[in-house]
């Protein structure tokens, strides 16, 4: 699709906007509507549609395959490694209250990270899950 | 008209009953597929309006807002979502590469070619 | 200490993501996370033999607010089989699982291992009904990913069937846990023992009830729900039997076990709904026809597939008893039979190792070849019939009690028949592996394969004749499990 002007430039002008969305929808999940899972869907969904008008080996070259597979381990390993750090401050797993010296900014912060961690692997999963059935037959 | 006050359960018991039906009566595989989303789909509007409740907002903290609906089913369900990704993803993937081995998604002929062997 | 629940959760958690990042280490990590768990596992146990039982509120959140964590005795014995078939697995499988498995995937194996193993814990620690489906579909998933990297392209077909009958399992799962939250308003599994009684006779509780057996069943395999059974095993990489057979059946039964005894409670289930009037014939039926199908099949794996599906009828018959022997039959024989086939699948995975094949008709003579790992599959089949002085007889002895006490002499004759069919399988492949002339040039797998599989025989034999271990914990189980509705 990327001989298509009008396909090409609109999903240039929606790619940031979608991501600057995720961004949002990641970071204001502590207040209201929203949080990893549809966050990290919301990113992936961009990057997929700039592959979809650019084509997989440019989306590659952007985003390498050995990054995203980094980026798979370390949503999961931030998610556990709170609750590890929690099991270490001596309280229980995921009990953020330990996490700084006020409780309610704990709670903060972990539930924060915690966000982090599910929406990078929601993110990554998801564009894994994109690279190998699009780029399947083709090495 | 009774039975309509609870006509979510019966659109649950409608989509339920097509996703099995899919499920257990297709024998190309990816029609199989959607069966069992049909399926899961069912379950998860069993599980959203189990969570609604009459005249309540949707459970976001608001001034002159006293009734709000009830936000764990939505949550379970989230995560339900989750699963049922997970599994049409690797359930596809399979049938990518049951593709690439056998040449064909039909039930039927993998059955026959298996019996050849 | 008070945080072991959840560290059996956690380290596998942990350690899977590292298994993706670590290529050439995996299965290292593997390896160290199955023996922490195993550690971690055996102080338990002996916590809860202590205590009666174990609590945990994760996040420090008390229910109903939070998810808690709640084991007793049975779970603290399946999380130690499920830990000490791991541990055992994984020190075998370094050399199996490079042979079976495509050089760039055997980290991506590993970490699915871990997976697996995460989702086998928390299905057992967790005190929260909805936690249960999601542990379960983790481990499901996991299993169903490790099938499918078979090398017959069989395995695909058979992983896709799991998937299909193992997801529609769990979705009846997740429809029941649904309609329990409708009535009862809360996923905790020791509030919903206590408020279910009083809506026993609703039309959604017993639902509900219908659905979690069945969804249940599909996950055990209990005949006729059990077709996925043999095709997953029989092509699936051999590492993945030995561990599937040992102890994937056995967690699902756990769950079944809770929410028979400890949710709904065993007087709503026996003495009202008489579940074991079609749990007896079902279970009756799984044995013998199951065990008869065994002695036709051509392959080693699919006998013991086959064999496995029969086994699953005798846990489920000690069920359907419904009296505390049977219950004591099924939980001992749960840990004995994951005891058994974890050491017969080694021992055919190493078979397959050698000669790349596990048909009879490629097996002619290798009695005399690969005399230790033969000399295991004949020790485990004798476990298998049920042979005294192994722990096969055991299980079919606290059955047979079991039988004599609720007043069905037919059953105990019939556990004794069974047992005669299943002497005709293990004698077919004995009689191929020792009787029958063929080639006999491939060499005996190396010490540290033998050594895993001969740890496991030897139990069989040792628990087989010391009984106190393992039936004194099973028996203080099955009270633990019947005392609470008491």
């Amino acid at each position: 699709m990327h001989h298509n002007i009008i396909v090409r430039e609109v999903a240039n002008l929606f790619f940031p906007i979608i991501i600057l969305f995720g961004l949002y929808v990641q970071f204001h999940g502590d207040f209201g509507p929203g949080g990893g899972f549809q966050a990290g869907v919301i990113i992936a969904v961009g990057i997929i549609l700039y592959a979809l008008v650019h084509g997989l080996d440019k989306t590659r070259r952007l985003i390498p395959e050995k990054a995203v597979r980094i980026g798979m381990s370390l949503g999961v390993l931030l998610y556990a490694g709170v609750g590890v750090v929690t099991l270490l401050l001596g309280a229980e797993f995921l009990n953020y209250n330990v996490l700084v010296a006020n409780p309610l900014t704990g709670q903060h912060l972990g539930i924060f990270l915690i966000e982090l961690g599910v929406g990078i692997t929601v993110a990554t999963v998801m564009v894994m899950i994109f690279y190998a059935f699009a780029g399947r037959g083709q090495e | 008209m009774s039975w309509l006050v609870h006509y979510n359960y019966w659109i649950v018991i409608v989509l339920m009953m097509i996703g099995l039906y899919l499920v257990m009566a297709r024998h190309i595989l990816p029609r199989k597929i959607i069966g069992l989303n049909v399926f899961q789909t069912s379950v998860f509007v069993l599980f959203i309006s189990m969570g609604a409740v009459n005249d309540a907002s949707a459970p976001i903290l608001a001034e002159g807002i006293t009734q709000y609906a009830n936000p764990l089913p939505h949550v379970l369900i989230l995560t339900a979502i989750v699963v049922g990704v997970s599994t049409t993803s690797l359930a596809l993937a399979l049938i990518v590469r049951i593709n690439e081995a056998y040449g064909t998604i039909d039930e039927e002929r993998i059955h026959q070619i298996d019996e050849e062997d | 200490m008070e945080h072991l629940p959840i560290l059996q959760v956690v380290i596998p958690l942990v350690l899977a993501p590292l298994c993706l990042l670590l290529v050439r280490q995996a299965w290292l990590i593997a390896l160290v996370g199955s023996v922490s768990s195993l550690v971690c596992a055996t102080f338990l146990l002996a916590g809860i033999l202590e205590n009666g039982s174990s609590n945990y509120y994760v996040g420090g959140w008390e229910p109903p607010w939070g998810i808690a964590l709640s084991l007793d005795i049975v779970g603290g014995f399946i999380v130690l089989l499920v830990s000490l078939i791991a541990t055992l697995v994984v020190a075998w499988a370094h050399h199996s699982i490079e042979d079976e498995i495509r050089d760039d995937q055997v980290n991506l194996f590993w970490c699915m291992f871990m997976l697996c193993l995460t989702g086998s814990f928390g299905i057992v620690v967790t005190g929260d009904a909805f936690n249960i489906f999601v542990f379960l579909e983790v481990s499901s998933l996991s299993t169903y990913t490790m099938i499918a990297l078979g090398k017959d392209r069989r395995a695909l077909t058979a992983s896709f069937q799991y998937l299909v009958m193992g997801t529609v399992g769990a979705t009846f799962i997740l429809i029941a846990v649904g309609l329990l939250y409708m009535m009862t308003g809360t996923l905790n599994m020791a509030d919903l023992a206590e408020r279910l009684p009083a809506l026993r006779d609703t039309s959604t509780v017993r639902a509900a009830f219908a659905f979690l057996t069945v969804g249940v069943s599909l996950k055990i395999a209990l005949f006729p729900l059990h077709q996925w059974l043999p095709n997953a095993y029989t092509f699936a990489p051999s590492a993945v039997t030995a561990f599937l057979a040992a102890t994937a059946t056995k967690v699902s039964l756990y769950v079944l076990l809770r929410f028979f005894y400890t949710v709904f409670g065993a007087d709503f289930v026996f003495d009202e709904l008489h579940v074991d009037y079609l749990l007896l014939p079902l279970s009756l039926l799984a044995i013998f026809i199951a065990s008869t199908v065994a002695v036709y099949q051509e392959d080693l794996k699919r006998i013991l597939a086959y064999s496995s599906v029969a086994q699953i009828g005798y846990l489920t018959l000690g069920i359907a008893l419904a009296n505390s022997k049977g219950l004591t039959a099924t939980i001992v024989h749960m840990f004995n039979h994951g005891l058994i086939k974890g050491g017969l699948f080694l021992a055919v995975g190493g078979i397959c190792l050698r000669l790349g094949s596990t048909r009879l008709s490629d097996l002619k003579g290798a009695g005399r070849a690969m005399p230790w790992t033969m000399g295991a599959i004949v020790i485990g089949g004798c476990s298998l019939i049920g042979i005294p002085l192994t722990v096969g007889f055991i299980s079919k002895w606290y059955l047979i009690i079991a039988a004599l006490e609720a007043q069905m002499w037919y059953i105990a004759v019939a556990i004794v028949i069974a047992s005669m069919i299943a002497v005709a399988y293990v004698w077919r492949i004995v009689e191929t592996l020792y009787f029958q002339e063929g080639e006999t040039t491939f060499r005996e797998v190396p010490l540290y394969m033998l050594l895993p599989t001969w740890i496991l025989i030897v139990l069989l034999v040792w628990l087989g004749v010391d009984t106190d271990l393992t039936v004194g914990i099973a028996e203080r189980a099955a009270q633990s499990l019947l005392g609470i509705q008491l």
